[in-house]
């Protein structure tokens, strides 16, 4: 028998209209875990680096996370994977939600499509009975309201749809897939559904799932909800509020956006405004939000209320999480009332929220300055959130300018030439970033924005302190009851570390502590992703329930495979190199791993280029950011080596090692500079 | 079939719509439990209470299972409550033919909630155990009661059964399955 995941994928072919249900092997799961790790595995199997994103051969996958379905609390992650229009790299965006429970109590683990279908349809999946159906009334339709048509028109009021709205069918390159409050927003995903011609993906399951050793598993459950409650209490001391506590940034709960409004830049990444957060602001802001917002909801089995039902006077209700609240009405130099509305409109498209403000914002940008002219904007009305409103609608069924905007800031700089690529500022590997621009360098966040192939920032930091708190004594007592540390040290890295002096910026953590600290932030986040673990209660808050010492207990017991810290953290790692391998086939390199260049201020290219070398060795790959044959074959991953010296990515003398001389006189150089500053 | 006058522990789930969040833990928690072995499975279809869930407008109800009804209502009532409309049954406990809800998925048996009687017996229902947002709150207060026979678990099965595949059949299966188990 199987635990805690079904043991059966299903496969739909939509050229051909094919639907398979095909067991799977379980040593992939002790060797891959699930969700992100094995659909790792297929992508790298069945999607070689000449296949386009928009290719019938691309595959899409949703994957319900390996303990999804099980009660450990918070588990309920969907991790889509899919090669991205955009990076044209691997995408692998996670939604929250309802949907990867619902799948795994159909009896399915993954749903992978392959092919195009000619038509517009969508997918029902209702515990053995699958089929595809027709979809050609939902063209057009948002994606709420599509959930809405097909749990009527299925009178399924308890089915879980996931579906794409207009910018998904016109392959707008950020397009989003949404599910209710969540959504898979990053890396275009929405736009390789449209592209498959799949409008949704609806599911409703009533089976049995196992537990391997049920009366553990409960236990570390009760455990979870017992932290969980003490955490709730005791909010941390001397961190910013949404950063306090568990949980998504808590955006809907939390009125006080001084730090947001006033460090975070506006416009298309432009403008700090340092006081922005006045009494009159917040007041204005509070009654906006309490006035549009009908309740704090959750996801699945989870206590938590990262989101909340929106209920504007006039306009379709919706649901929001998280950053979204302000993107919209940041980029616009607006107020809170016109980001909800526009969030409306937005959500019902499907876009992704971080990209589709800055892509609009640029665009506005490259109009006052003369690039793009009032020829690209037939009739955009003058005032500045109408403009807005405008361009989402242009973007979405990809109307002139709008056609050009669709593939995000990147694509469409290159487009329009005239010097626009200057004004794609704030893009890694060709993905609009954070609106963040700051003064000194911060060597782990340097390397989290290089490194990192979830694109989003959110999804890579975590667990360490973003700043080292002011006094030792609060630094000591922070470190007090820090048991989710991997090891002792990180504690000592934390009580040592200094607002000024010595033990500051950029050059302490050191090189070797910054490359633990994000080798341990990742690797949390990479668990996550494999067991459809939500991070807010994980991998992204300061003290979360979630660990390296109880993952794997819940694995044991949840799943039955026998694991331990050191086996976990091996399992991370291989499909953590897996993932960098579909992407060094698709040709990224060190060349690509950097943060904007005006990320901040102060920079400090030798440090940075040592820093680099060093957690690439950490990492088992070489100086270009390739995993080397040793560390392929030390996790087993020898079919990746073969391909790569068969594809001249690798040769066979590769000696395995990037730690050679030049990086250690680097080194030294950077401790003599540490001394003298 | 009356009883005499008692003083009995009357046990209460006060409900708190305002409080819910929709997370469907109170369902996760009942389906483990009453799983067997317990906890040996999930899956909230099983589960003795349900969250009446629509998100887009803002309705959500916990709801109990509560006894088994042979038909269905023949008048029904929907509700409006600050201006949201509940569906007819939204707020019904009973395991009728009307609806999936409160029937074992594969039998169709009637479920009921027991509050998780069990030995040992648990400090708090779990499904108020695991609501961390106050929407479930346990009471017990002491009550004189008329005692009354309860029925039977099996008896409220058979009797289900015998409403779904009329009472021949039944007797006819109970016949097949006492010779074959003599074997
Ligand atoms: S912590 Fe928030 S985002 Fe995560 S599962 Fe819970 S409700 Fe969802
Ligand atoms: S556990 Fe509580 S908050 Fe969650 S759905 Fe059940 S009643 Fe609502
Ligand atoms: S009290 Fe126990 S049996 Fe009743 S619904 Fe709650 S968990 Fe289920």
């Amino acid at each position: 028998m199987r635990y805690a995941e079904t043991g059966f994928n299903l496969e739909i072919d939509l050229t051909r209209g094919n639907i398979e249900r095909v067991a799977t092997d379980p040593r992939d799961t002790e060797l891959y875990l699930g969700g992100l790790g094995t659909n790792a595995k297929i992508l790298w199997e069945r999607v070689p680096p000449e296949v386009e994103p928009f290719s019938p051969d691309n595959l899409l996958i949703f994957a319900a996370g390996l303990l999804c379905g099980t009660p450990a609390i918070g588990c309920n992650r969907t991790i889509v994977s899919t090669i991205s229009p955009q990076t044209m790299l691997m995408a692998f965006s996670m939604m929250g939600g309802f949907w990867a429970p619902e799948l795994k109590y159909a009896g399915y683990d993954k749903v992978i499509f392959r092919g195009k279908s000619p038509e517009l349809v969508y997918l029902w999946i209702n515990n053995d009975k699958v089929e595809i159906r027709d979809a050609s009334h939902l063209k057009g339709k948002g994606a709420i309201e599509t959930a809405e048509l097909i749990q009527q028109e299925l009178n399924e009021p308890k089915a879980q749809v996931a579906a794409i709205g207009l910018a998904g069918e016109n392959r707008v390159y950020f397009a989003s897939i949404e599910q209710g409050k969540s959504s898979a927003s990053r890396g275009g995903i929405g736009a390789v559904m449209g592209d498959k011609g799949l409008k949704a993906i609806v599911v409703r399951g009533t089976q049995d799932l196992n537990i391997a050793v049920p009366g553990e598993f409960l236990e570390l459950c009760n455990e979870v909800l017992d932290y969980i409650k003490e955490r709730e209490e005791k909010p941390i001391p001397g961190v910013m509020p949404i950063l306090a506590g568990l949980g998504s940034p808590q955006e809907m709960k939390i009125h006080d956006e001084k730090w947001h409004t006033e460090s975070f830049m506006w416009g298309n990444s432009r403008e700090r405004r340092k006081d922005f957060w006045t009494e009159e602001v917040a007041n204005e802001w509070t009654k906006t939000m309490e006035d549009a917002r009908k309740r704090l909801i959750s996801c699945y089995n989870c206590p938590m209320k990262c989101g909340a039902t929106i209920s504007i006077p006039g306009l379709p209700t919706y649901m929001m999480k998280c950053f979204s609240k302000l993107t919209y009405t940041m980029a616009a130099f607006s107020n809170l009332d016109f980001g909800l509305r526009i969030a409306q409109r937005a959500t019902e498209y499907g876009v992704d929220a971080f990209s589709a403000p800055q892509v609009m914002a640029f665009a506005l940008e490259l109009y006052e300055n003369g690039i793009l002219t009032n020829d690209d904007f037939p009739e955009m009305p003058s005032d500045n959130e109408g403009r807005f409103f405008w361009l989402l609608d242009r973007i979405v069924r990809r109307e002139g300018i709008g056609d050009v905007l669709a593939n995000g800031t990147y694509w469409a700089a290159k487009e329009i030439g005239k010097d626009a690529e200057a004004y794609a500022h704030n893009n890694i590997k060709k993905h609009e970033q954070m609106p963040l621009k700051l003064s000194m360098l911060n060597p782990i966040y340097f390397l989290m924005y290089s490194t990192g192939e979830k694109i989003s920032i959110t999804q890579i930091e975590g667990q360490f302190p973003q700043m080292p708190f002011p006094t030792r004594e609060e630094r000591e007592e922070f470190v007090k009851d820090w048991f989710q540390v991997p090891d002792e040290k990180f504690k000592q890295y934390f009580l040592d570390w200094e607002l000024r002096g010595e033990n500051s910026f950029p050059y302490y953590p050191t090189v070797g502590m910054c490359c633990d600290i994000v080798d341990w932030q990742e690797r949390m986040h990479y668990i996550d992703d494999a067991l459809g673990m939500c991070s807010g209660l994980s991998s992204f808050p300061l003290k979360p329930p979630y660990h390296i010492h109880n993952f794997p207990k819940f694995i044991s017991t949840g799943a039955g495979i026998d694991m331990d810290e050191a086996r976990l953290t091996q399992a991370a790692k291989r499909y953590r190199t897996l993932v960098r391998a579909i992407n060094i086939g698709r040709g990224m390199r060190r060349k690509d791993e950097k943060p904007p260049e005006n990320h901040w201020k102060k920079r400090f290219p030798e440090l940075e280029a040592e820093l680099l070398d060093e957690y690439y060795n950490l990492k088992g790959w070489n100086k270009d950011g390739i995993p080397t044959k040793k560390s392929l074959h030390e996790l087993g991953l020898d079919y990746v080596s073969d391909d790569f010296i068969k594809r001249g990515i690798l040769t066979e003398i590769e000696n395995g090692t990037s730690n050679d001389t030049s990086a250690k006189n680097e080194k030294n150089k950077v401790e003599d500079m540490n001394h003298e500053g | 079939m009356k009883g005499e006058k008692k003083k009995k522990i009357i046990k209460t789930i006060k409900i708190d719509v305002d409080s819910c969040n929709g997370c469907r833990a109170c369902e996760v928690i009942c389906s483990a439990f009453h799983a067997s072995p317990k906890y040996s499975s999930n899956n909230p279809a099983r589960s003795r209470i349900r969250v009446i869930r629509y998100p887009i407008a803002d309705i959500y109800v916990p709801v109990y299972a509560g006894e088994y009804a042979v038909a269905e209502c023949a008048g029904r009532d929907k509700y409006t409550i600050d201006g949201k409309e509940y569906d007819e049954c939204a707020f019904c406990r009973a395991s009728c033919p009307s609806r999936d809800l409160f029937k074992e998925p594969d039998s169709s048996l009637p479920l009921k909630c027991d509050m998780c009687e069990s030995d040992p017996s648990q400090k708090m229902p779990l499904c108020v155990q695991w609501c961390l947002n106050d929407a479930l709150i346990f009471e017990e207060r002491e009550e004189e009661v008329e005692e009354e026979v309860k029925q039977e678990d099996l008896e409220i099965g058979l009797e289900s059964l015998a409403n779904k595949y009329g009472m021949d059949k039944i007797m006819d299966v109970v016949a097949r399955m006492s010779t074959s188990k003599k074997g």
